[in-house]
Formats: C-alpha cells, structure tokens, sequence
C-alpha cells in the first residue's frame, strides 16, 4: 500500500535511512539488497517534505509516524492535483470501498488545513474544507479528538521561497491520518534542561535518530563505547533499551559533578532505567574475557574525532613516541596511580571500533557511529571506513561548518567475526604502535579543519567556488 | 558494577593469558530493584560463564544460584528460576571494592560502582 509520507524539513539526509530501519523495526519484509520503495510527487524535488513510500499495512506506518522524529505524519492519500477542480476528480475516483469506511454517521471527524509556503487566514481554510462538500462526510465534527483525522494539504508555488527549493506547481493533497509523531519527545529530553552534560553531549534530535538507526527497542542491549555524559544511552533507553557504556576518562564516568550531576542522574531525570553498567576502560586495549562474543544488539556511539576533543589510549605520550622507556610503578603508589594516556588518532580509533563491533555484535546487530569528512574534497570520493564483516547501509551527512561534516554511517554485521579477523586485527594493533607517529599526523583532521585559508585558494569570482550543496542546507537542515 | 558485567571483564595486563574469572573483593554491596524483563535475561543467559557467575554471587553474598548450568528447558518453563537469576545479574551491586586478577593479584578498584580496568603503563 502506498502511504503520502510527511517530513519535517530538518536533516534531509536522515529521513529515508530513519524510515528504512523503523520499517524493519517494526516488521516490514526487506528482501536482502533491496530497500522501500519510495516515490515523489509530479513536479517535486527530492528535498520536498512530500514522498509516497510503499509499506504492507496500515499499523506499520502508524508505528513508524509514532517513533520517527524526522516524520510529521502518515497518510492514506484519498487524491491529490494541481488544483481544487483536479483534486475533486482524484477524490471522487478513488474507490469507495476504501472511503466510506470512515465517513460512517457514528464516527467523530476532523478536516485540518496546512500550507507550505504561505500562511492562511481563517477565512480562506474555511473555503477549503467547504469546497470537500461532494465528500460524502456523515458522522459528526470533533475537533479535539476525532476519530479519524483529515489533512487538506497544499504546497503553493512561489519563486522566492525562503531559500528552499523554488516550487514550480502547486499541488493539493488530501488524506486521511494514519499515524503521527510524538511532539513532547524532543521538548521533554533537550539539551538545555539535562542535568549532565559535557562539551561533546550529543543533541536529543540527532541521539534519537541515532537510536531510531539502531532499532533500539525493549529486550535489546546497547552499548555505547564513548559514553561521556551518557546522551546517546539516555535516547536507547527510552525506546526500552537496555545500556551500557564505557569511557577512558573517569571523572566523566564515576565522578561527573557531583552526586546530583552525574550519569545517572541523567537517567533519573527522565525516569529511565539505568544503565546496565558503566566502565572505565580503554578501547585500545578492552579487558573483555576472550571467548565473549555477540553479545550486543546495537553500538552507537560518537567516536572523538580530534577536531574539537582528542581521543586518549593507554600508554604515556612519551612511552608511545619512544622518548622513554615503559616505567614500572613503585608498588607503594600503585593504588592511587592515575596512568597517563596519549593521544589516540581517528583512523586507529574507528579501526578498534570496528574490531570491536565486529567481535560484539549480534549478527544483524547494527553499528551506528559518526565519522568527520572534509568538505572540500575536490574530486575523488570520499572513503568511509570498512571492514569485513560489515555491510553498510546509511550514509547521513550533516554539515557542520564550511570546512567540515560529519556522516552518521549505519553499518549492519552480515560476517561472523573468524580468528583470520581476530589476527588481521592483532597485526593492525602492533602496526599503530611502532608507527605511532605517523599515523598521528596522518590520521587526524585536526589540523585540516582549523589551518588558515590559503589566500591563493580565495576565488575573486563567485561563480568559480562551486558548492555541491544547496543554500538551505545547513547543520540542521 | 553488576555480576553481568564482571561475566564480560578480564585482567588484560600484557603476557596474562588467563585472567578470568575477576575475584571479587567485596568492600559495600547493595541491592537495587530493577525491572524484571524475561527475554533480556534468556537472551544474557545464552552468553554467560556460569560458574564465574556462582562464584561472583556468592562473593556478593548470594548463593541461590544452582551450581550447575541448567538446561535451554528450565528458561523456558521455570520463571522462579529467572527470577532469581535477574536478581543475582542485575540487582546486587558492587558499590566499593577490588577485582582481583587470579594470575598476577592485580587489583582493579571499583569506585562508586564503576570498575576502573586501566591499565598502568609497565602492564602495557
């Protein structure tokens, strides 16, 4: 069945991974290589909030509307034109079997207006829904809590239209609502009102997202390996996950703020359960018992890219630069002894991650993590990491600022993890160490993404500085 | 920390081969009542080292756990049996203590229930 599928104009590269992985979710047959099938609207450019998915029942989709947080609503469309006299046509060819259903004398209904583009006066919505008359409408009028709801939507065209995407023909929609978002989701867990947080706490919004990405859901355990303030746990735990997270630095984990301002007070704030175990550890070099395997439904996680926080690993700056030799600690300060750590690059970082995934992840069990691209990457592609066991299946990005993004990849384990791995990986592991300097320098964009501009690179014309971009895409868009 | 995470944990100083299970050194144990949810503990039992788990609850003072594994059948059937195994996973916790390597005797200390696991920079 076809359903018109409304976005939110926000994050247009999350929507249709979003509604992908929902719709597995919540059991819609993909076949292996394939994904939903979607469809645009006559005239419409893909960045339109409007898109025509097929899925296989009505509850799916009121599923999906419920839990997605880029999806405004659902709808069954009952026609739709490029204007009121074609829209009538459309409504009225569509098969009564499928309307009158819901036109019934004893159902309560409702007929909303909404427009993109333009603001309506009262007067002018009330036109429209008199102009629905032929609709054979029975039951009675509910304004506050219908039965079943209507939506009269209309894109208008304008050439200026605030930036977006010029609309080069109005289009008229009319369907009935058959699933809808949660609005008091992202206003109860924002940023502004956590007890907890920290310089690299992840956005609500994109945190949601990111456990929507990872089917999160009752039953299943989610991992976090870079846990910090705990945003990421917070959003898997309230779709029912259960979580667990670690992190290098301690005083973040054990210690936060204070009794009240910790991780768990995060959790607290919100009623959720708490995590199934915090840890202090080093990614580098896990303390997990060999022999545990598969054990983890999903890992998100925001690795540290370098940029604005740098990760740390064991072993001293100058033990792993080779400046000085590994030092024993005298047994009498061993207890209070705090090891110091060095600076641990992106590509080795992303490269334990995988091999972590790869080791502790369910099969089928997702991977959903954030990796920072340079934007002015003149030709070539970009290379995202990848590993064997690993099929990727989402790309995201989301602009940060002119220099730099980052992309949420969504990786899905197909291979079991086999002892070729385990060794390919021990041999990765020696290398990082002896080459350690090098792959410091080469594997940071640190540098990239805060040296001055070139002067010789500032275009004096405008048209030559070509952005693959749109104007109106933007950190949020 | 919880005994479903010291299940997971071994000492990973460099040359020890065998470093689990953790011996528990319990310092302050508290109990915290956790939602029971029926198919989170089928799916951990699957993955569990169950005499490690005997041992460890009975460091933290709990010794209703059967010695032995039972069999796939018990989960099932028996919910007294997961019951009790939710408890000993997810209800007691360790809040101040040590792990203790059975190797080397290495003492990792757990603070405020957070198990620190790094390691010092000679054991690299």
């Amino acid at each position: 069945m076809w359903f018109l599928c409304v976005f939110y104009h926000r994050l247009l590269d999350f929507r249709k991974p979003e509604v992908e992985a929902l719709a597995e979710l919540f059991g819609e047959e993909i076949a292996e290589n394939e994904s939903l099938q979607w469809r645009l609207p006559e005239h419409h450019h893909n960045d339109t909030p409007f898109h025509f998915v097929q899925l296989s029942s009505e509850e799916i989709a009121r599923n999906i509307a419920k839990r997605s947080i880029l999806v405004k609503g659902m709808y069954e469309l009952w026609g739709e034109g490029t204007c009121y006299e074609e829209l009538k046509e459309s409504i009225l060819s569509y098969p009564d079997s499928r309307k009158l259903q819901f036109l019934t004398s004893d159902s309560t209904f409702r007929i909303s207006v909404e427009t993109f583009g333009k603001a309506l006066t009262f007067e002018e919505q009330k036109d429209r829904i008199q102009s629905l008359t032929y609709i054979p409408f029975e039951g009675r009028v509910n304004l506050k809590n219908p039965d079943h709801n209507f939506f009269l939507m209309e894109m208008i065209e304008s050439e200026e239209n605030n930036g977006l995407q010029p609309i080069l023909q109005r289009r008229i929609f009319f369907g009935r609502e058959v699933g809808f978002a949660d609005r008091k989701l992202l206003p109860t867990f924002q940023l502004k009102s956590r007890t907890y947080l920290g310089p690299t706490a992840m956005d609500a919004e994109m945190a949601f997202l990111m456990a929507n990405q990872a089917k999160a859901t009752s039953g299943k355990l989610v991992y976090d390996p870079f846990v910090g303030t705990g945003s990421i746990l917070v959003s898997a735990a309230q779709f029912g996950a259960m979580t667990m997270g670690a992190d290098i630095d301690i005083r973040v984990v054990r210690d936060g703020r204070g009794p009240d301002c910790n991780v768990w007070s995060n959790f607290k704030q919100y009623g959720l359960p708490m995590p199934v175990a915090l840890l202090r550890m080093d990614n580098n070099l896990p303390p997990w018992r060999s022999g545990l395997k598969e054990i983890f439904d999903a890992i998100i996680c925001d690795p540290p890219y370098g940029v604005r926080a740098g990760g740390r690993k064991s072993g001293g700056r100058k033990i792993l630069r080779g400046t000085v030799d590994p030092y024993t600690v005298p047994d009498d300060k061993r207890t209070d002894h705090i090891p110091s750590t060095g600076a641990y690059s992106l590509v080795e970082c992303v490269h334990d991650l995988l091999h972590l995934a790869a080791r502790m992840l369910v099969m089928k069990g997702r991977l959903v993590f954030f990796f920072p691209v340079l934007r002015d990457e003149t030709g070539g592609e970009v290379k995202f990491p990848e590993h064997p066991c690993f099929k990727l299946v989402a790309v995201s990005e989301q602009i940060l600022s002119s220099r730099y993004s980052r992309v949420l990849l969504t990786m899905v384990k197909v291979e079991p993890y086999s002892e070729e791995i385990k060794e390919a990986a021990r041999l990765m592991h020696l290398e990082f160490r002896e080459n350690h300097l090098k792959w410091l320098e080469d594997g940071n964009i640190h540098s990239s993404v805060f040296k001055p501009i070139d002067s010789s690179q500032i275009h004096t014309d405008p048209k030559a500085f070509k952005d693959p971009k749109p104007k109106y895409r933007g950190k949020y868009v | 920390m919880r005994l479903i995470t010291h299940n997971m944990l071994s000492c990973n100083i460099k040359g020890v081969t065998n470093g689990f299970p953790l011996r528990i050194e319990a310092g302050n144990v508290i109990e915290k009542e956790v939602d029971f949810n029926p198919d989170f503990i089928r799916h951990m039992f699957a993955k569990l080292e169950w005499k490690a788990l005997v041992e460890g609850a009975r460091s933290m003072g709990y010794a209703e756990l059967p010695e032995d594994s039972p069999d796939a059948a018990v989960l099932e059937s028996d919910e007294s049996f997961l019951k009790k195994l939710h408890h000993a996973l997810l209800e007691l916790h360790l809040e101040e203590g040590a792990l203790v390597c059975p190797k080397t005797g290495r003492k990792f200390p757990v603070n405020k229930g957070i198990p620190n696991m790094l390691l010092h920079e000679d054991e690299v």
